[in-house]
């Protein structure tokens, strides 16, 4: 009878050893230092949840219709927003995508410039660009739309330069070859071969977008998230179910919207 | 051909484009400008003064935030630990949890249609909702502090990863796994030995990446009273400390980009 035998496994070197455990071993640590660190009233929120369970949840799903004139007002500020916020960004993230692209300069130092500005931006979640803008313009929905234009910037350009990276340079040098100028390889060379990604990216900005300046409101710049924190802060569950309704709807049908343009261009 | 090189020879290039789809990119530009134009109109007519007047008040206003008040540093480490503390666990729960969740939304291993419909509907639903809104909800149900934070970004990551890694499963290799099944494997046999391998380094990256999602999200769950150093931000806004709420947004865009570098690096072993 033959006997079976898995085949020999590969020899590890042993930095690779080393390194893996020490990785499990610095997991670990992190793991340590957490449920060591977090303290959480278990008893408390338990006793919380099982007294405001009946009160919540059931409200959450019978929505109040009552409010649904003054939330779909709401709902559209809120797209207002998101659309005038992804418009400025799509046009802002234009110059600094060109910036990041590693192809569109010689050296390295632009686009490594490019680069930082970009992961600068990003590192601000959208809502603490709301709090700067709100104290800086106001408490109103213009703070809601420089917060979505400046925070959806950040990812913008950088997909923009990914893009611009991307391209066939072969097809611009052909073109400088025969003499065009810069500005003729870039209008007939690099511009048809971006337009359709950056459209794309654009749209799909818009969807995230329409999420996030949903929740701006909570600290004041406009859009649904005004209704969320006062009927949050009246415990008025039946008009929070009203907001939600209203929100899963609109996001659903531009994501899908926005899914079938974004088909058709790219 | 013929037809062409007679227009050349006049001397008149053809368009690039056809007319139709000119006069179309042409409307459809007016209409994206025109609701532009709306809605900055719509957005601005609350605002007292108007656009020059903002801009002339936002370097006022942007000077209070400056210096940063950096000695409160040390004040302020114990709530961002708690914040990413509470990221951390979320992640990992929201990874365990997300195995099943993407196991039935993944076409290929859930053959039972109603079933996948059943979640990917619930996913989607799941992923409209956005992570602060969730986190109202619980701080309504569980009241203030870290735990309603906790489950809104479980819930919140739980729609992205699941999908995610639903997507992974549907593109792997199917073959390894048929030829498991008919040589004699079970299902669990088949899904130890033959999917695992092929996700798991995806999976790992993902994950990595709902963290940093997470790490965004958990920083201004405290504005809603979900705990963390989004709380302290929130009271020191409310006393009008500037400098001190600057120094907090210094930390905290610190820590992202930090957490987000190694992040990033790791991803970038794993794949």
């Amino acid at each position: 009878m033959a006997t079976y035998s898995l085949p020999p496994k590969k020899e590890q070197s042993s930095f690779k050893k080393f390194k893996k455990i020490f990785i499990l071993l610095a997991v670990i640590a992190l793991y340590v230092w957490t449920f060591l660190g977090i303290d959480i009233d278990w008893t408390r929120a338990v006793e919380r949840a099982a007294s405001n369970f009946h009160r919540v949840i059931p409200k959450l799903f019978s929505p109040d219709w009552a409010a649904a004139g003054e939330v779909s007002q709401k709902i559209l500020e809120t797209i207002f927003i998101a659309f005038a916020g992804s418009f400025m960004a799509a046009i802002l993230a234009i110059p600094l995508g060109f910036l990041a692209a590693k192809n569109m300069s010689r050296g390295k130092l632009l686009s490594a410039i490019g680069k930082w500005i970009l992961s600068a931006i990003r590192a601000f979640p959208d809502i603490i660009l709301a709090i700067l803008f709100v104290v800086a313009v106001g408490p109103n929905a213009f703070a809601g739309v420089l917060a979505i234009a400046i925070g959806s910037t950040g990812m913008l350009g950088k997909l923009y330069s990914e893009v611009v990276e991307s391209i066939d340079m072969q097809v611009v040098e052909a073109m400088e070859a025969n003499g065009a100028n810069k500005v003729q390889a870039l209008f007939y060379g690099v511009l048809p071969q971006i337009i359709p990604e950056f459209l794309s990216y654009a749209i799909y900005r818009f969807e995230i977008d329409i999420r996030a300046s949903s929740i701006l409101g909570i600290v004041g710049a406009g859009g649904i998230g005004t209704m969320i924190i006062f009927a949050a802060n009246n415990r008025n569950w039946n008009e929070m179910g009203m907001i939600l309704l209203a929100i899963i709807i609109v996001v659903t049908i531009i994501d899908f919207i926005s899914a079938r343009i974004r088909r058709k261009i790219v | 051909m013929t037809k062409q090189s007679n227009s050349l020879s006049q001397g008149t290039t053809p368009p690039i484009f056809p007319v139709k789809t000119k006069i179309q990119v042409t409307v459809i530009f007016f209409v994206v400008i025109g609701v532009y134009l709306f809605s900055m109109f719509w957005t601005q007519q609350q605002m007292v003064g108007g656009f020059g007047n903002a801009i002339g008040n936002m370097v006022v206003v942007i000077e209070k935030f400056f210096p940063p008040n950096l000695s409160i540093l040390p004040a302020i480490w114990d709530p961002m630990a708690q914040t990413i503390q509470m990221a951390i666990i979320a992640t990992t729960v929201a990874a365990v949890l997300t195995v099943p969740l993407a196991l039935l939304s993944a076409q290929n291993i859930t053959t039972f249609k109603p079933l996948y419909y059943f979640t990917r509907t619930l996913l989607n639903i799941l992923r409209t909702i956005p992570d602060l809104v969730l986190a109202v909800v619980f701080v309504g149900l569980f009241g203030i502090g870290l735990f309603p934070g906790i489950i809104a970004l479980i819930i919140f990551s739980l729609g992205i990863l699941a999908k995610l890694i639903s997507e992974t499963i549907e593109a792997v290799d199917m073959n390894p796994l048929e030829a498991m099944r008919a040589s004699g494997g079970n299902i669990l046999q088949v899904i130890f030995y033959g999917l695992v391998p092929q996700v798991l380094p995806q999976f790992t990256s993902f994950v990595l990446y709902v963290f940093e999602i997470n790490i965004r999200a958990s920083v201004v769950l405290g504005l809603v009273g979900a705990g963390g150093i989004g709380l302290v931000l929130d009271q020191q806004l409310g006393f009008y400390n500037y400098p001190n709420a600057m120094a907090i947004i210094v930390l905290i865009f610190v820590v992202v980009l930090v957490i987000e570098y190694i992040s990033n690096k790791l991803r970038e072993a794993l794949i």
